[in-house]
Parts: C-alpha cells; sequence; structure tokens
C-alpha cells in the first residue's frame, strides 16, 4: 500500500533569492525514490487543497531524509519556506517514474529551478561513471545555486543570461562555447529550454531524456488533469495524452510533443 | 446493530459513500492506498463509445477552497473500459457504478447497450458536462431535451440510471422533475458550476478551455441548498456532491435529503479522503446515537 506521511524537517535553508533548501526526514520515501521522481507537497492551510509537486533534488536512505530544493512563485512554496526544523509537512511520494540511468558521456542538463534534480541524478550516475562522464550544464538567469554540490560528482559547466557567470547565453550556448559531446542527455527546464535541447538531440542523435511539468491535481495518475501531448497513443487512455505524473516527469525527446 | 446500509434504485451499498465521477479514475490508483472495499460504490470517470482526447492544457486551475477544471472527458472507450476496467473493479467489495458521456443521443445509447451484459450495478448519465462543445451540458440544460435524452436512454439501458444533474441553470426542480418524468431511477447532484480564473500578470486565462468548472469546498453550500431543493421536488432518491471533505460535509447533504453522497476533488487534497468520510460518519452516528443511517436521510427542519 502507498501512503502519505508526515515528514519532520530536519532544516531549511535559502541558497539564492527565493530559493530555498529544505531537508525532510522520509525514510519510506528515501529508501524507495531514485533521481527524477518528485512527491506531492500538501499544504497546511484547506483552502489550498491541490499537492505541490516538487522534483527530489537529492536522496539520503541512510538517514532517510530526502531533500527538496524550491523557487517561491506562489502562496504554496511560500508556506513552505516558513517551515523550520522540528515542523512537519504531509508528503506523499515518490512519484513518477525518474531518469534511467545509461552508461557513457552524459549531459545533465538543468535550466533555473529544473536543476535541482539535477544533483541526485549526478550523484547515481557518479556510482556508475566517471567524474568525466557526468558533463553538467547549469544555465542560470543570474544568482547561482547548487553549484558546489553539482561539482562535487561531475565536471560543471555554467551559462548565465547575463553573462555574470560562465558562457553568457543558454545551456546550448555552452555545450558549444566547450566542444561538449555526448551519449545520453538527462534534461530538465522550463519549455523553451526543452524544446532547444530536444531539437539539438535531434540533429546529433543523441538519446535525450526530458523531465516535463504540469498543473497536477491528485498527482497519481487519476484525474487526467496533466497530460502531455505524445507521439505514440498513451496506454491510459490510448489518445496520445501521457500523463506526466505517472507515465513521466521523464519521457524520451522523441516521445512528446513540446 | 447500527446500520449504514443505503438501497439506491434497488442496489444496496454497504454505506452511503461513493467518489465523484473523473476524480478517482476508475478506482486503480486509489487502490494503492485503501481496500476500496470501504466505499458503498466507485464512479468511474466518464466513459464514451469512442475514445476521447479530452482538451489542451493547462486543463486545472486551484482557486480559494476549490479548483476549476476542464479535462474535457479525455477517456479510452467504451472497448477498453469494458476489457480492463469493470474487471478491476470487480476485484473489490463495493459498488461499480458507470458514469456516461456522449456527443448524440445515439452515443449515450450505445455506450449503455455495451454495458447491459457487464457487471456493472448503476449507470449515472452525465448530461452536466461543462467542459465539452457538444452533447454534455445541452442536454443538460433544457427540460425538454433532458426528459428525452432520460427516455432514450432508459429505453437502452439495462442497469438502473442515475441522471447527474447541472446547477447552471436556473431551477434545479424544473431540471429534476423533467428527468424524473423521463423515467430516472436517481439524480446525482451536482455537477460543477461553471468558472473562469485570469492569470493577471500573463493576461491569460489560467485554462486553455477558458471556462472550466468549479469544484471543491467553495460550491458546497450551493451543493446543499439544491439538494435539498431537489429533495423536496422529486419522489428520486438523490445522491448529494459538492466540495464534501469530511463526514460532517457528507451528513449536511444527507439531512439536507440525500439518500448517498460522493466525494469528489477532496480526493486530491487527501487519498484518504472517501474511506475517512465512511468511517467519520459511522463515528457520528455512534456519537449521536443513530441506529439508522436511513433516519438521517431528509432530517432537516
Ligand atoms: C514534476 C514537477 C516537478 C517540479 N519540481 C520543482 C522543483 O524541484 N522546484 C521548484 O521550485 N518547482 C518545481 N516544480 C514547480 C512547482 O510545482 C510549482 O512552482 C509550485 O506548485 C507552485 O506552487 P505555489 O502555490 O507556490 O504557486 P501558485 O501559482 O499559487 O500555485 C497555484 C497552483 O498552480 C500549480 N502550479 C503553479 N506553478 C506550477 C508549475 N510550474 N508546475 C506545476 N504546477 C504549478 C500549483 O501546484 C497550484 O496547484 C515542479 C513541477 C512539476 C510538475
Ligand atoms: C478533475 C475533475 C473531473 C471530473 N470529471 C467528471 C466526469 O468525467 N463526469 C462527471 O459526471 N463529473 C465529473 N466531475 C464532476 C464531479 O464528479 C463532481 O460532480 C464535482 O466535482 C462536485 O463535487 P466535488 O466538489 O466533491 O468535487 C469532475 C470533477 C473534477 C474536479
Ligand atoms: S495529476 Fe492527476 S493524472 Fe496527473
Amino acid at each position: 500500500m502507498k501512503s502519505r506521511e508526515y515528514a519532520k524537517v530536519i532544516r531549511q535553508e535559502k541558497i539564492a533569492p527565493d530559493v530555498y533548501s529544505l531537508w525532510i526526514e522520509a525514510p519510506q520515501i528515501a529508501a524507495e525514490a531514485k533521481a527524477g521522481q518528485f512527491l506531492s507537497l500538501y499544504s497546511a492551510d484547506k483552502s489550498r487543497m491541490l499537492p505541490r509537486p516538487i522534483s527530489i533534488c537529492e536522496i539520503d536512505p541512510d538517514r532517510g531524509y530526502i531533500r527538496l530544493v524550491y523557487r517561491v512563485v506562489g502562496a504554496g512554496t511560500e508556506e513552505f519556506s516558513g517551515l523550520c526544523e522540528g515542523g512537519r509537512i504531509q508528503v506523499l511520494g515518490p512519484l513518477g517514474n525518474g531518469f534511467p540511468l545509461k552508461e557513457g558521456k552524459a549531459f545533465l542538463i538543468g535550466g533555473g529551478i529544473g536543476i535541482p534534480p539535477m544533483v541526485q541524478t549526478a550523484k547515481e550516475l557518479s556510482a556508475i561513471e566517471d567524474r568525466s562522464s557526468i558533463q553538467i550544464i547549469a544555465g542560470y538567469r543570474s544568482e547561482q545555486f547548487l553549484a558546489e554540490e553539482l561539482k562535487h560528482y561531475g565536471e560543471l559547466y555554467i551559462a548565465t543570461e547575463d553573462g555574470c557567470a560562465g558562457t553568457k547565453g543558454t545551456v546550448l550556448d555552452a555545450i558549444r562555447e566547450h566542444a561538449l559531446e555526448a551519449d545520453v542527455i538527462y534534461a530538465c527546464g522550463p519549455k523553451p529550454m526543452l524544446r532547444a535541447v530536444k531539437a539539438y538531440a535531434g540533429e546529433k542523435g543523441i538519446e535525450c531524456w526530458i523531465s516535463m511539468e504540469e498543473r497536477m491535481a491528485c498527482g497519481i495518475g487519476a484525474c487526467l488533469a496533466c497530460t502531455c501531448q505524445s507521439t505514440e497513443v498513451d496506454n491510459h487512455t490510448h489518445v496520445k495524452n501521457k500523463r506526466v505524473c505517472k507515465d513521466g516527469p521523464v519521457f524520451l525527446s522523441t516521445e512528446v510533443e513540446l | 446493530m447500527k446500520n449504514t446500509k443505503v438501497t439506491l434504485a434497488g442496489v444496496e451499498l454497504k454505506n452511503p459513500v461513493m467518489t465523484a465521477s473523473g476524480t478517482f479514475g476508475s478506482g486503480a490508483e486509489y487502490s494503492e492506498f485503501y481496500d476500496l472495499g470501504a466505499l458503498g460504490a466507485v464512479v468511474t470517470k466518464g466513459v464514451a463509445n469512442v475514445p476521447w482526447p479530452g482538451n489542451p492544457t493547462p486543463r486545472i486551475a486551484e482557486t480559494a477552497s476549490g479548483m476549476l477544471n476542464a479535462i474535457g472527458l479525455q477517456n479510452p472507450g467504451i472497448d477498453v473500459f469494458i476489457e480492463r476496467d469493470i474487471p478491476y473493479l470487480k476485484r473489490f467489495d463495493t459498488k461499480i457504478i458507470v458514469n456516461v458521456c456522449g456527443k448524440t443521443v445515439g452515443d449515450y445509447c450505445q455506450v449503455v447497450e455495451r454495458l447491459a451484459s457487464e457487471p456493472v450495478d448503476l449507470l449515472e448519465i452525465n448530461v452536466s458536462c461543462p467542459n465539452v462543445k457538444e452533447g454534455g451540458i445541452a442536454f443538460g440544460q433544457s427540460p425538454h431535451a433532458l426528459e428525452e435524452i432520460t427516455k432514450e436512454v432508459k429505453k437502452h439501458a439495462k442497469q438502473p440510471i442515475i441522471m447527474k444533474l447541472s446547477p447552471n441553470v436556473t431551477d434545479i426542480t424544473e431540471m429534476a422533475r423533467a428527468a424524473e418524468s423521463g423515467g430516472a431511477d436517481a439524480l446525482s447532484l451536482i455537477n460543477t458550476l461553471t468558472g473562469m480564473k485570469i492569470d493577471i500578470y500573463k493576461r491569460s486565462f489560467a485554462l486553455a478551455n477558458r471556462t472550466g468548472g468549479l469544484s471543491g469546498p467553495a460550491i458546497k453550500p450551493v451543493a446543499v441548498r439544491m439538494v435539498y431543493q431537489t429533495a423536496q421536488a422529486v419522489k428520486l432518491p438523490v445522491i448529494g456532491m459538492g466540495g464534501i471533505c469530511t463526514a460532517e460535509d457528507a451528513i449536511e447533504f444527507i439531512l439536507a435529503g440525500a439518500s448517498a453522497v460522493s466525494v469528489g476533488t477532496a480526493n486530491f487534497a487527501d487519498p484518504y479522503a472517501a474511506k475517512k468520510v465512511a468511517e467519520g460518519i459511522e463515528a457520528y452516528m455512534d456519537q449521536q446515537g443513530v441506529e439508522d443511517i436511513r433516519d438521517l436521510i431528509g432530517a432537516v427542519g
């Protein structure tokens, strides 16, 4: 049986303007979870009925901890940012499929608040691959976060919109500037970035896994709120609409329309 | 012995709690959280004669104590449903109610005919979906059209039919009487109230469909009022829904005249919501010294 649990807040800190890092204790989730999966976080304020999907940033299975890194964009995330050590929050997970990790030279591409899941992805890849094969390309608007953690597991390349660090431009500009190459891509970030990464992977013929985002209600595959258009018929409704929460959030780039 | 059983059109439910169509799929996802045998019935997502792709996204938006949805009745069509979903639901000790949608009267009749030989207990005819352009609500907003479709569907249905009413009408009792005249065996209400949300920074609609159906606790007082009026107006059993989150909410509907209740949007806020409502009703009965749930039906005033 699946269960929703109250997770204890271990600690929370602000790591960039409006960006928070939250460690929670959720042993069952930590035991099962893997990179690319997400949790549903429930508001204590009952007037906000829908759970907030947040990607798993890091897993500490030994201690039963999960790390979430999120940006405050509205009332729900604002509420979460007020959580303190010893507090608790209702969570459900791990949800979704996660990244299927492959051997070979990899690009881990994160854009903005799509960067957090790349920490756990890099951590898991580091168990099967050399550091030099784990090429992380992080695109920030300006202010950076999680860069130290990412450097710990792989080679980090940074792109910033304003050029305040790394390559001035997009993640693809950074890849070109450093003449990087890969056999497989894992990407999470805003839709325009995913579109560009998908096109790049298509040109180069590289296997590319992207993590999609959509509004969710149930978070478990029942309500059909979170669909994305797929190239093949889905196996739930048989209509070319895959559920981001259940069939995803990670899809092969050729599998979905962006 | 305390009695929680209720009867709807000759079908006995172990308790009055069921799921609201579209919020619970065909039960599979929620059965990973608890045994669906805890519920009086599972009401499935609307199913049509052929697969429907539904609306573009975003399909939902959160609102104060509720949400808007414009899923657009995405469903796999009756063939897959019969092959996959009914056998799955049969594994649980609960009643099966299939929610039926269509674009034409013929579509509805085709689906209920296909279900005639299936182990399904009741049919809920959705003539009240505000999110599809053809069919759906077109039948649910005119008393004449509602009576006609009820008659036609009734002719083809083997199981008793529940007509699901829309709250987007001037006089709910007129609609309830039309469905009764058409031969409905029970009524369920309310479906969602048509609403709209605008993103003021993007200056765009929150939903791709522009409008959507409002559900959740925000609509509960409207729903209780309509259930009360309907129960007063017709002799048919009424299934009440709209914002039920707790057993207290459910009891309110039962006192207003509902013989059974459905839990919808609350399933999103808490996957155990429907089960907790069923358990809470028993606790209320114990606490209030109620021997038979049926003594509460319509017992307001
Ligand atoms: C699979 C997945 C993983 C995600 N991982 C992260 C993460 O690791 N870190 C992070 O900061 N954000 C992440 N997001 C986005 C995050 O879910 C939203 O920022 C958050 O729900 C906003 O809630 P709010 O109450 O603060 O905002 P509001 O705008 O007040 O929320 C209103 C409603 O819209 C929904 N919503 C708003 N923005 C989004 C969005 N971008 N995607 C989906 N639903 C949204 C909310 O869940 C809520 O139901 C992820 C989204 C998805 C789908
Ligand atoms: C996401 C969603 C999908 C729905 N799909 C259907 C449907 O397929 N058929 C139907 O008759 N009603 C559908 N409804 C309406 C509900 O069954 C119910 O009538 C309404 O939501 C009010 O109850 P609630 O406030 O408890 O959710 C849907 C509601 C929601 C929120
Ligand atoms: S959020 Fe309900 S199906 Fe994905």
